[in-house]
């Protein structure tokens, strides 16, 4: 395939959001959708192609577009590359993009600023394209940013909403953290590599792996410093414990944005940054296990949180929020291939379970709250019966050596790994594995129960109104509950199988003796089994606890006390933060303005300039009295003082 | 004296004998005449002004010459007493010019508060007679004579409106505090005469040239001329007449004061202390810095806080001549030049917004507090842009024409290694930027009474079109003013 057809399938959706964009009024609604969902639909028929030719047929494509820096030693060009990783990422961003897109025109049909939506998805679609086809930290970075943006500008959609507004400003300020530390990374490899190109890096990573530099009189070795810098900025993105917070706020967004954007896509860049520069971090184990600790945690304290929430899309937000931990712990078990098996598995059925979602939230005319659902899984099948496939593959559900859902097969590659790993940080994130396993089946099965099953907690109006949603919601789901029955089996032997080392094709680089996912044929059997026995029971409690014994939470809760109120607030990570950073920079900068700003910058600046100017002023008018012999005086006076200097100056 | 004299003084001779003319026929013609001695008047001055642009080409090889380089001839008359050269060209222009238009401003005004008599364009021509001898004058002497026919005109002009307390009021103020500067002038030249014993501006620069040092009653001699001047210009501490004057005579004439008056004595100061006191610059320099400094100062902070236009315009000319004097003070051809321009474009920049103050009327009624422009873009778009482009330009914001004017003065202060007071001209002009931009503000965001006279007879228009287009046109096309500016500032100092 040639070159203009690999730019097309990155371009499009910019040309797409360009359009629709600018020429909306123009167009109108009818013809933005047209042109944006063209614009997907062609760039995700080409990612196939591209996938075929280059994941299958192991053809890797690099193309310099243009330069873009040029000062001194620093050279960075636009230039788009596209390997086996990249391939996988473009059928994920344009493949769910592009069914967001279709999906988005029934759910946002009612909308008054449809073109400005599919323009601002488009060009995320764009921006996250750019991230991913990059050849270069720097262009990555570009795509970073621009998904930032875009993510912004989405949670924002409806701007009316303060609490719109606060989530897309909390989203973008979490975010800075994170890429303030990926940019300090960016430095940091063109100070240890002397250059940002991936090729680069990775050419000279094995010869640097020992080399340390001197900050403020510390020696810290180099790549781990880097990669760690780095991390940080893939924790930001990909809302890993500590920059998390802004997740299940950007829920405030419209369900495609939190489907394609919050759970799909943006949010496993992080996962992509770490496998990209996988040849990297292998040299730096130190960051490999923070990698592993921060993602363990991350699944097992958000798949806490998620069993207790009621607000249907936050529970899906901490469920992704656990599974991104999953891909992480995966990555730092240098099991970097399952962490991306798992994120594309992962799209399909947290995009399905998302815009199911959406389709349940449509049903209940706008309601969120699972406590007020219940009760209409007869009235909506067809959405059941796709947030049954999102559940079981969520869930990695299957059987060994027969068939799974999408999630078995990734999900168990990497607990695994995990298993297989030869390091004590590799076994702990094992075991909080597994037990998040059962988390995830309990609240899954919580979540289908609560609104679909018991009776209706609806009142009876919303009740009426109960309806299967349009084909064009439920239609661009078909291919995600495709993905997500079959993608893990039909996709496992190229991942994580016997294939794999042709599939990658040198786009992820393990060293020899980290290699996990190849000693994870030798664990012991129980180990293998150990997940899915976690999460059977998950799914039997939650039988229990929601249909058989409906008091029984409520008691369980109770008996919990604090630790549930813990759970359930979250870990009161937003408390802690709003304590210790939104108020501390508040009152910080409640300071600098009363005291610095207005007192002492206006105080003796413009305003004390201004008070004085006019005191001034005044003065100067009582001068002018109105009598003659004032003014006759005052000449005479100056006559006399010009006579005076004269005088004694010669 | 011989025939060329005559010629050389033509302008000045004919505008002499028309003046009296006019006033043989406004004399025996009585009240009816009013409207005809000033048309004529208009087009009188205004055909002067245009032998006067031509003057400088006709001269022939017989006439004793000043400076044949440049295009600038020159020419001596009246036994030395009287000179034409480029640089009393190029202000006359603008004097004539500037009393021109008053001519054309006072005609609706005179005609609606009953001021209109034959008597009005009559003093004007009698006033601009003495500014133009004023700007030739070449002796002490002659100098004083035409300040006087100038003075005296003007006194009467302020008192025009006798029946008005404030007109009369002020008139008596300009006649007594006038009285005292220019005793403050004679005893000024007779010191200099006292020391020297030569009146004669060629001669008193060759003397000073070869004296080491100047007898203390020379300097003290120079004071008191400066300061008899520096009333003419307004400048502190002789400056204290104007807010009253300004306030009190008719609006038509404070403009014609602030357009006229003020560049004839700037430009006599100017030759006087370039050309005879030349050589005692750093003498001279202290007492004019000092002036400058104080009047930059002064006008720009009093304005802050006047209620009446009038009386804000005064404090800005005040402010104005402190700018100009800059200009005397770098002294040297960039010096004369950058005060030129200064003077041809505030001149008219003045003359815009006391066309626009006369157009403000409501019910008949002239407004003159500040106040009163609140609204007016609302009800007149067209002069309250007009009135935009006056205020920028005064308060120097580019790329109209004020800015320009500033921009040569603080160059050439600054090209003169006089930091100091460029950094004083531009941080003052920051603090009368305001006076000039609250009128803006109230114009445009305030609301008023909101109900103001539609636009004026063609007169008005014609000024007020003249001065805004010239604003403008000024930025595009500058070169005229410009290379005219450098060949009168040559013909001044000789280089």
């Amino acid at each position: 395939m040639s070159q203009p057809l690999y730019m097309a399938a990155v371009f499009f959706p910019l040309l797409g959001a360009f359009i629709a964009g600018l020429f909306g009024r123009k167009i109108g609604d009818r013809g933005s959708q047209i042109v944006t969902c063209g614009g997907v639909l062609v760039a995700a028929a080409l990612s196939i192609k591209i996938f075929v030719d280059v994941a299958l047929h192991g053809e890797i494509h690099a193309f310099t577009l243009a330069p873009w820096i040029q000062s001194g030693t620093f050279t960075v060009n636009w230039g788009l590359q596209f390997d086996t990783l990249t391939a996988v990422m473009l059928i994920v961003v344009n493949g769910v993009s592009s069914m967001v897109h279709v999906y988005s025109v029934g759910y946002m049909g009612h909308d008054k600023s449809i073109p400005r939506f599919m323009s601002y998805l488009s060009l995320f679609t764009f921006f996250m394209l750019m991230l991913v086809t990059s050849d270069n930290l720097l262009q990555m970075f570009f795509g970073w940013e621009g998904v930032g943006l875009a993510s912004y500008l989405l949670i924002n959609f409806w701007y009316e909403k303060e609490s719109a507004n606060n989530a897309a400003i909390k989203a973008f300020l979490v975010n800075r953290v994170g890429d303030f530390g990926f940019a300090l990374g960016i430095f940091g490899c063109f100070l240890i590599f002397g250059s940002v190109q991936f090729a680069d890096m990775f050419h000279k990573a094995p010869d640097l792996a020992n080399l340390s530099f001197l900050f403020l009189g510390h020696t810290l070795p180099a790549l781990t410093t880097v990669c760690l810098l780095l991390f940080i900025g893939a924790m930001g993105k990909s809302a890993q414990l500590g920059l998390h917070t802004w997740l299940p706020d950007a829920m405030e967004g419209p369900t495609p944005v939190s489907a394609l954007i919050h759970a799909a896509t943006m949010v496993t860049a992080g996962v992509f940054m770490v496998a990209r520069l996988s040849p990297m971090f292998e040299y730096a184990p130190m960051a490999l296990m923070v990698v592993t600790l921060v993602g363990a945690l991350t699944a097992i304290v958000a798949g806490s949180i998620g069993l207790t929430q009621f607000d249907i899309k936050r529970v899906i937000a901490y469920s992704t929020m656990s599974q991104l931990g999953y891909m992480f712990f995966a990555a730092g078990v240098s099991a970097y291939s399952a962490a991306i098996f798992h994120l594309m598995t992962h799209a399909f059925f947290k995009a399905l379970l998302f815009l199911g979602a959406g389709s349940v939230i449509h049903a209940f005319s706008g309601e969120q709250d699972m406590r007020k659902m219940g009760g209409i899984w007869r009235k909506i099948p067809i959405t059941y019966a796709y947030m049954w496939i999102g559940s079981l593959a969520l869930a990695g559900i299957g059987l060994d050596g027969v068939f799974g859902m999408a999630g078995f097969y990734s999900k168990d590659m990497i607990l695994e790994s995990a298993a297989a790993s030869s390091h004590w940080f590799g076994h702990l994130a094992y075991w909080l594995g597994v037990i998040v396993a059962f988390m995830t089946a309990f609240y899954s099965w919580r979540l289908l129960i609560l609104t679909f099953h018991g009776r209706p907690r609806a009142d009876a109006h919303t009740m009426e109104h109960v309806h299967e949603s349009p084909w064009i919601m439920l239609g661009p789901l078909v291919p995600l509950a495709i993905g997500a029955i079959f993608a893990g089996w039909y996709a496992d032997d190229w991942f994580v199988g016997a294939a794999r080392s042709n599939f990658w094709n040198g786009s992820i680089f393990v060293l020899a003796q980290d290699n996990t996912i190849d000693k994870a044929h030798f664990i012991p059997e129980w180990e293998k089994w150990l997940p899915m026995g976690f999460a059977l029971p998950g799914i039997i409690f939650a039988y229990v606890f929601y249909t058989l014994k409906p008091d029984l939470p409520g008691k369980v809760a109770k008996a919990c006390g604090g630790l549930y109120r813990l759970v359930y607030h979250k870990y009161y990570f937003d408390e802690l933060y709003d304590f210790l950073f939104v108020r501390m920079a508040s009152r910080l900068g409640r300071i600098f303005w009363v005291g610095g700003d207005d007192g002492i910058i206006d105080g003796y600046g413009p305003n004390g300039v201004a008070a004085l100017t006019g005191r001034i002023a005044k003065y100067i008018g009582a001068l002018q009295t109105g009598y003659v012999y004032h003014y006759a005086f005052a000449m005479v006076i100056g006559v006399a003082a010009f006579v005076t200097w004269f005088w004694f100056r010669s | 004296m011989n025939f060329t004299s005559l010629y050389t003084a033509f302008p000045e001779i004919s505008l002499a004998v028309f003046a009296m003319l006019m006033l043989i026929y406004g004399v025996v013609r009585g009240e009816r005449s009013a409207q005809t001695v000033g048309i004529a008047s208009f087009v009188a001055v205004l055909s002067i002004m245009i032998f006067v642009l031509k003057l400088g080409f006709i001269y022939s090889p017989g006439f004793p010459k000043l400076h044949i380089s440049a295009g600038c001839y020159g020419c001596y008359a009246f036994d030395y007493m009287f000179i034409d050269d480029a640089f009393a060209r190029f202000v006359k222009v603008i004097l004539l010019c500037g009393s021109a238009l008053s001519i054309i401003l006072s005609w609706t005004y005179l005609k609606k508060e009953n001021l209109s008599h034959p008597e009005y364009p009559i003093l004007i021509l009698f006033a601009t007679l003495g500014m133009l001898l004023m700007v030739s004058a070449n002796d002490l002497l002659a100098l004083y004579v035409g300040l006087e026919l100038q003075s005296l005109s003007l006194y009467v002009l302020a008192a025009y409106n006798r029946d008005n307390a404030k007109s009369s009021e002020s008139g008596l103020k300009y006649f007594v505090l006038g009285a005292l500067s220019s005793g403050l002038l004679l005893y000024g030249i007779s010191l200099i005469y006292g020391y020297t014993g030569v009146t004669k501006f060629t001669s008193l620069s060759k003397l000073f040239i070869d004296m080491h040092q100047p007898p203390i009653g020379v300097l003290f001699g120079l004071v008191f001329i400066c300061a008899g001047l520096a009333f003419k210009v307004s400048a502190v501490p002789f400056h204290m007449w104007t807010p009253d004057v300004y306030e009190g005579a008719p609006t038509p004439v404070t403009a014609f004061f602030a357009a006229a008056p003020k560049v004839a004595a700037l430009a006599v100061l100017a030759r006087l202390l370039i050309v005879p006191f030349g050589s005692l610059a750093h003498q001279w320099g202290q007492i004019i810095v000092f002036i400058s400094v104080a009047s930059m100062l002064l006008g720009s902070f009093a304005g802050l806080v006047q209620s009446s236009i009038k009386r804000l315009m005064a404090y800005s000319s005040i402010a104005n001549v402190g700018y100009a004097l800059v200009g005397i003070i770098v002294g040297g051809t960039a010096g004369m030049q950058a005060l030129l321009i200064y003077v041809a474009i505030y001149f008219i920049n003045t003359l815009g917004v006391f066309a626009v103050i006369l157009s403000l009327r409501r019910k008949g009624k002239s407004l003159d507090r500040i106040v009163d422009f609140s609204g007016l873009a609302k009800t007149n778009p067209l002069l309250a842009l007009t009135m935009v482009i006056f205020m920028f330009s005064l308060a120097g914001v580019p790329p109209l024409a004020g800015f320009f004017g500033k921009y040569f003065i603080f160059l050439a202060a600054v090209k003169a290694g006089m930091m100091p007071l460029a950094i004083i001209g531009v941080l003052t002009s920051v603090v009368s930027a305001y006076y000039y931009l609250r009128i803006i503000k109230l114009m445009y965001f305030d609301d008023g009474i909101n109900i103001f006279d539609p636009l004026p007879e063609f007169g008005l228009r014609i000024v007020l079109a003249i001065s805004a287009l010239y604003m403008i046109v000024f930025t595009i096309w500058p070169a005229p003013i410009i290379d005219q500016a450098l060949i009168a500032a040559h013909s001044l100092t000789g280089g």
